[in-house]
């Protein structure tokens, strides 16, 4: 090997570069079948009118419903892996900022008990007399709890979630989704072992709210945003009445507790809109849930209903 | 070779998938998390080029279109990760691409493949939403995917290249 061993081996690995790659390779990779690129977009094209036109009925939904069986354990899986992990940030928290959040839920709590949220609505029903049938129906309900599993993209534009129990665990579309602040969403579709939330703060999702303080009822819309600046859309059907700021805003409920039951708490007003042009009123509120940290949730079921885990009866009962 | 080379081409995109929806929520800004599909697909395109690249992206965008949480018009994501397929392979010299050409490669993917999306979300109603949010989501996905692309881009082509069979015989 001498001064001209290092040239030889540059020489050498160049030729077997341009023998790889040489000019025939490059038309072959860089330029592909202008047929199958055109198959392909068609194929999406197709894709998009099936799913577009068909409705519940299309074609996609069975293959929907076959790929979440497969990914939905995935997910399932793959989110209880990494819960310590997500939880492992909490422990860092200084005792500052612990003694901030036991000043901030200690104020937050007293200014909850002398407004007692739902008190108003409550009366409002017994005075209309349909509290006790209502409480009757509210009875028959248990919720089974589940886990969100995987939350999809903003880059999707459609605010959903996947919880942890399916079918098996008693679920069914159009179920009411719960938890500790209020009104998650309702169950989009089901696979054997997952579910998809449709979030009330997705664009699609319309919820009849009522207005605690005044009965009033309207339909609540999401704006598709999650997180801090998550709102709501409230259109009431009314406009001679004003919502004050702070009314707590419940659902309406539908006929047998599909897609929302009645009485579920949803936001609170912060500020009102009317429109002379429309001549409605539209009230903005502001979630209980903090939908950008869901977690534990609890999905409404029939009493009675056979799951595969333990189902949270009406009067707190494990069953 | 083929067989294999696409199967582990698929895991790699149903990992991409599972992390995407599972993992990266967590660490999201204002719901948007890196499109970790959109970035196999890229890579794909790099060290294999085109032909492969549609046929990976058209995969990886039903994958997407599909799998639980979605609930877009399914099919949109397919045809946006056709195109980045295409374009990303376009991009790919007989050279291998500089550490500057592959950010620049994923930026402009990302920018083209999130707009895609949106655009046919506005066509079809999909999304009640008006242009500035879609563009503030469609911004964040970019500086996303260009954050991740130096964790995730090297593997992915390194594991694109281990699969390329010899063309020398």
């Amino acid at each position: 090997m001498g001064p001209f061993g290092k040239l030889d081996r540059r020489r050498f690995r160049a030729a077997r570069e341009r023998r790889w790659r040489g000019p025939g390779q490059l038309d072959e990779g860089s330029r592909p079948s202008r047929s199958l690129v055109v198959a392909l977009v068609l194929a999406s094209l197709t894709l998009i009118t099936l799913d577009y036109h068909g409705g519940d009925d299309s074609p996609v939904e069975s293959a929907r419903r076959a790929v979440g069986e497969v990914f939905g354990p995935v997910e399932t899986g793959t989110a209880t892996a990494i819960r310590p992990f997500t939880a492992v940030p909490e422990w860092f928290r200084s005792r500052g900022s612990l003694h901030d959040d036991v000043a901030r839920l200690e104020a937050e709590n007293s200014r909850l008990r002398s407004q007692a949220v739902t008190e108003d609505y409550d009366r409002n029903r017994l005075r209309e007399y349909d509290g006790l049938t209502a409480a009757a129906d509210d009875l028959g309900y248990a919720l089974v709890p589940a886990r969100v599993v995987a939350l999809g993209p903003a880059q999707s534009f459609s605010d959903t979630v996947t919880i942890d129990a399916g079918t098996r665990a008693g679920l069914r579309p159009d179920m009411t989704v719960l938890n500790n602040d209020g009104l998650v969403g309702r169950v989009l579709r089901v696979t054997a072992t997952t579910a998809t939330v449709l979030l009330v703060v997705d664009t699609d999702s319309v919820v009849g709210g009522r207005v605690g303080e005044s009965m009033e009822v309207g339909f609540l819309h999401g704006r598709g945003v999650v997180g801090d600046t998550g709102r709501l859309d409230l259109e009431l059907v009314d406009d001679s009445e004003v919502p004050d700021r702070n009314d707590t805003v419940v659902t309406w409920g539908s006929r047998d507790g599909a897609p929302y039951v009645a009485g579920v708490p949803v936001g609170r007003v912060t500020s009102v809109y009317s429109s002379v042009r429309e001549s409605t009123q539209r009230a903005v509120i502001e979630p209980y849930v903090d939908f950008a940290s869901l977690d534990l949730v609890g999905v409404v079921v029939p009493s009675g209903t056979d799951s595969d885990r333990a189902v949270i009866e009406a009067d707190g009962s494990l069953q | 070779m083929s067989l294999f080379r696409g199967v582990v081409a698929a895991l790699a995109v149903s990992l991409a998938l599972v992390l995407q929806v599972s993992v990266f929520p967590h660490l999201a800004w204002q719901g948007v998390v890196p499109n970790l599909c959109l970035l196999v697909v890229v890579g794909a395109a790099l060290t294999r080029g085109p032909q492969f690249a549609v046929v990976l992206g058209f995969l990886a965008g039903v994958a997407l279109d599909l799998a639980p949480p979605a609930d877009h018009v399914a099919g949109r994501w397919a045809l946006a990760l056709v195109i980045v397929g295409y374009l990303a392979g376009r991009v790919r010299q007989d050279v291998r691409p500089t550490a500057t050409a592959v950010v620049a490669t994923v930026a402009a993917s990302s920018f083209v493949g999130t707009s895609v999306f949106a655009i046919s979300g506005l066509l079809l109603h999909d999304p009640a939403l008006g242009v500035p949010d879609l563009l503030r989501v469609i911004l964040v996905a970019v500086a996303w995917d260009v954050l991740l692309t130096p964790f995730v881009l090297p593997l992915v082509m390194k594991m694109f290249q281990l699969l390329e069979p010899a063309r020398t015989a």
